[in-house]
C-alpha cells in the first residue's frame, strides 16, 4: 500500500469493483422486488375482483340459505381444485339477495347452515350467525363477510375474488356488515 | 489396512481436515457434563438430519402443485414401496424435532446456559426454535389437504389483523388473492429451501460456538457467574480437570441419538402416517379443521380469549414472547447458575409447561365448539322422557330439531359449548327459561325469530322436567302473590 493520500492502481480497481457490483445488485434488485412482490402489487388496483354468476335467480327459493358453489376468477394451470369456492346465498324475498362468504369471521374456518334453527355455525372455535350474517354469539367481533351481489339477465351475481379476511378485502369493505338486531 | 492408512493420508495431505477435526472431537470438557442432561442438543441435531434424509425422499415422489399434491401424497401411502413409512418417520420425525428442541431450551434455561460468554448461543437457538416452529408448520401445509387449506385459512386470518399492511401481507402469504397453486409453491420453496438453509447455516453456527466457547459446566450452587472471572474459572475446569469429549462424553450422544431415532420408527412403524385428510376442495365444507399438535394450544387459546384481546394478544402476544427471549441473556446474564437457587426460573418454567399442557389437553376435545352432528345424531336418553306429557315431548322434539343439542348435552351426550342441562329446571324458573331462550345472552343466540309461540311453549315445558328425582324445579315465590296460591298451587301440580 503506498501513502495515506495515494490510492494505488488496484486499491482503485478493487473499490470500482465493488461500486460495479453494487450497481449491478441495485439493478437487479428492481425485477426481484417486482417479481416478488408481484402478488401485492396485482391486487392494489383492484383487479383481482370480478363479478361472478352464482346461478339463475328462481334456482334459489325465497326466504331459504341454500350452498352455491363459484370458480375464482383469478384461476392459475396449477391451481387444481382450490379455485372452487363455496357460498351461502339467502334469498331474502323477490330480487332481494344476501350472499356470505363460508369463512368465518373469527379466524376463516367454513361456517354451516341449519336452517331449523336459523343459525350458522362455526365448528373451530364456536362462531355463531343469525340468518342474516349478523354476528349471535362466540369469538368472532363481526358479522359473516358480504359479498357485494347484482341480478344480470336473470343470474345472481357476486363481487369475488379474494380470501375474506378479518383484515378486510376489497370487495368487502364496501358493504358493512349488517348489525346486530 | 495399510492401503487404507495410505488413501486416508493421500486424502489428508490435499483436504488438511484430520488435525481440525481431532482437535475438536477431543478437546477438554468439565468433567461432570458427560451427563444424561446434555444429551438433547446433539438428538435435536440427529433429528434434523433424519428430517433432512426423509425430506429428500419425500421429494422424489411428491408434486407441489395444488391440483396433484393429494393425489401424489396418496401414492406415497398406498403405491410406492414403503413410501408410508418415509412418511411417518418424517411426520413423527417432526414430532419428535419440536418436542427436543423444546426439552433442550428447558434444560439449557435451567442449568443457566445461556448466561454469559454463551448469550449469542441461547440467542441462535431461538431463531433455531422459530424455524423448526416454521418448518413444523410449512410442512402441515405441504400435507396438502382440508386440514392444511383450513389452516391457511386461519393463518391468513390472523396475519390480516396487522394494521394498515394486513392485506399485503395476506396476499404476499398467499402468492395470490386466495388459496391456491402459488400458496402451495411457495410454502414449498420455504419448507424446502429457505428455512432448511438458514436452519443449516444456524445449527453449524450454533455447534461452532458450543466448540469455541465450551459446553456449559454442570451449575453448582453459590458457583456464581462473573464476567470478569468466569473464562478463567471455566478454563481450569476443563484444561486442569477436564477430559476429552470424545470417547469421555460422547457415548451418552450416541446412546440417546440411537435411541431417539429408534423411538421415531417406533412411532411411525405403530402409528403410520399422518393424513392426509379430506382433498382440499374449498366446497367440501364438512369440516372441522384442527392444527398439529405443537399449535393445539393456541387453537385452544383462540376460543377462550375475549374477543376483544384477540387481536391485541395475536400481534403483540409473539413480539414481547421472543423479544424477551431475545433478551433473556443480557438480563440475566450473571449470577447464579443452577436452578436450586432460581426459583422464578423454575416456577417460570413450570407456569409455562401447565398453561400450554392445559391448553393442548383441551384443544384435544374441544368444548367450545358446537358439536355439529349431535342435533340428529345424539338421541335424548330415555330417562328424561319418562312420564312425560305430550306437550313436554313435543318440546324435546323441538329442543332435538332446532339444533339445541349442537351445544348443550344431556346425559353426557351433546355439545358442550353450553352448559349441559340435565338439571336445568333447578337453576333457572319458568320466567329465566323462556327469557333464555327468546333473548339468548351470555354466549347463547336468541332464538326468538326462530321458534313459534307454541314451540317455545313446549320447549319451555320440557326444559322444566330436567330436574333430579329429589329435587324441586326452581321457581318465582313471588308469583304465588301475583296470581293467588290456588292457581300457583295447580300449575305446580301441573308440572
Amino acid at each position: 500500500m503506498s501513502d495515506e493520500n495515494n490510492i494505488s492502481r488496484r486499491g482503485l480497481f478493487m473499490k470500482l469493483g465493488i461500486l460495479f457490483n453494487g450497481l449491478v445488485a441495485t439493478a437487479l434488485a428492481v425485477p426481484f422486488v417486482r417479481f416478488l412482490s408481484s402478488s401485492v402489487t396485482r391486487g392494489r388496483s383492484g383487479s383481482y375482483l370480478s363479478w361472478v354468476p352464482l346461478g339463475r335467480v328462481n334456482e334459489f327459493p325465497e326466504g331459504e340459505t341454500r350452498l352455491a358453489t363459484f370458480r375464482n376468477p383469478y384461476v392459475m394451470p396449477t391451481d387444481g381444485k382450490t379455485v372452487d369456492t363455496a357460498c351461502w346465498v339467502r334469498r331474502v324475498e323477490g330480487e332481494q339477495f344476501q350472499v356470505f362468504a363460508v369463512n368465518c369471521a373469527h379466524l376463516g374456518c367454513p361456517v354451516r347452515w341449519f336452517p331449523q334453527s336459523g343459525l350458522f355455525m362455526c365448528p373451530c372455535h364456536g362462531g355463531a350467525y343469525y340468518r342474516d350474517g349478523s354476528r349471535a354469539s362466540g369469538p368472532p367481533e363481526r358479522g359473516l363477510f358480504e359479498y357485494p351481489t347484482k341480478i344480470e339477465n336473470g343470474l345472481i351475481t357476486i363481487q369475488a375474488g379474494e380470501l375474506p379476511t378479518p383484515g378486510a378485502s376489497l370487495a368487502l369493505l364496501g358493504k358493512k356488515p349488517p348489525c346486530e338486531s | 489396512m495399510r492401503v487404507l492408512a495410505q488413501i486416508g493420508d493421500w486424502f489428508d495431505r490435499r483436504l488438511q481436515l484430520a488435525a481440525p477435526i481431532r482437535e475438536a472431537a477431543e478437546h477438554p470438557v468439565p468433567r461432570n457434563t458427560a451427563s444424561w442432561f446434555y444429551v438433547f442438543g446433539s438428538a435435536a441435531l440427529t433429528v434434523f438430519l433424519l428430517q433432512l434424509v426423509t425430506g429428500i425422499m419425500l421429494a422424489l415422489i411428491y408434486v407441489p402443485s395444488a391440483g396433484e399434491a393429494w393425489s401424489s401424497l396418496q401414492a406415497l401411502n398406498h403405491d410406492v414401496t414403503l413410501g408410508w413409512f418415509i412418511r411417518a418417520m418424517h411426520g413423527w420425525g417432526s414430532n419428535f424435532m419440536v418436542a427436543i428442541v423444546l426439552i433442550h431450551m428447558v434444560q439449557v434455561f435451567l442449568f443457566g446456559a445461556h448466561k454469559f460468554p454463551r448469550e449469542l448461543t441461547w440467542i441462535l437457538g431461538v431463531f433455531l426454535l422459530l424455524m423448526t416452529l416454521g418448518m413444523a408448520f410449512s410442512g402441515q401445509v405441504l400435507r396438502f389437504d382440508q386440514d392444511a387449506y383450513w389452516g391457511l385459512g386461519i393463518g391468513a386470518s390472523i396475519v390480516s389483523r396487522v394494521p394498515i399492511a394486513g392485506p399485503a401481507i395476506v396476499k404476499l402469504m398467499l402468492g395470490g388473492p386466495i388459496i391456491a397453486g402459488a400458496t402451495l409453491s411457495r410454502f414449498f420453496a420455504l419448507h424446502v429451501f429457505v428455512i432448511p438453509g438458514m436452519l443449516i447455516g444456524f445449527v453449524c453456527l450454533h455447534v461452532l460456538m458450543v466448540l469455541k466457547l465450551g459446553i456449559n459446566e454442570w451449575p453448582m450452587p453459590g458457583r456464581i457467574v462473573r464476567r470478569a472471572t468466569y473464562i478463567n474459572e471455566y478454563h481450569d475446569l476443563t484444561k486442569k480437570a477436564g477430559a476429552p469429549f470424545v470417547p469421555y462424553a460422547i457415548w451418552k450422544d450416541l446412546f440417546f441419538a440411537a435411541f431417539v431415532l429408534l423411538a421415531v420408527a417406533v412411532c411411525a412403524l405403530y402409528f403410520g402416517p399422518f393424513g392426509p385428510t379430506g382433498q382440499p376442495d374449498p366446497t367440501i365444507i364438512q369440516t372441522v379443521p384442527k392444527p398439529d399438535y405443537f399449535f393445539l394450544w393456541l387453537y385452544a387459546l383462540l376460543s377462550l380469549l375475549p374477543p376483544s384481546l384477540e387481536t391485541p394478544f395475536l400481534l403483540i402476544g409473539p413480539v414481547l414472547a421472543i423479544t424477551g427471549l431475545l433478551l433473556l441473556p443480557f438480563l440475566s446474564g450473571e449470577g447464579e447458575k443452577s436452578w436450586r437457587r432460581r426459583p422464578i426460573a423454575v416456577l417460570t418454567v413450570l407456569l409455562i409447561a401447565i398453561t400450554l399442557g392445559t391448553f393442548t389437553h383441551l384443544a384435544g376435545y374441544t368444548p367450545w365448539s358446537p358439536d355439529m352432528n349431535a342435533w340428529s345424531g345424539d338421541v335424548i336418553p330415555e330417562q328424561f322422557l319418562h312420564r312425560t306429557s305430550a306437550l313436554e315431548r313435543q318440546g324435546a322434539l323441538v329442543f332435538q330439531v332446532k339444533q339445541c343439542r349442537n351445544c348443550h348435552s344431556l346425559g353426557d351426550l351433546g355439545g358442550q359449548r353450553g352448559p349441559a342441562l340435565d338439571s336445568v329446571a333447578v337453576r333457572l324458573t319458568q320466567d329465566q327459561l323462556i327469557r333464555q331462550v327468546i333473548q339468548g345472552g351470555g354466549n347463547m343466540p336468541a332464538y326468538g325469530k326462530n321458534l313459534s309461540p307454541a314451540e317455545t311453549t313446549a320447549l319451555v315445558a320440557f326444559l322444566e322436567t330436567l330436574h333430579p328425582a329429589g329435587q324441586a324445579p326452581a321457581r318465582d315465590a313471588s308469583r304465588d302473590i301475583v296470581l293467588g296460591e290456588d292457581q300457583a298451587e295447580r300449575q305446580a301440580a301441573q308440572r
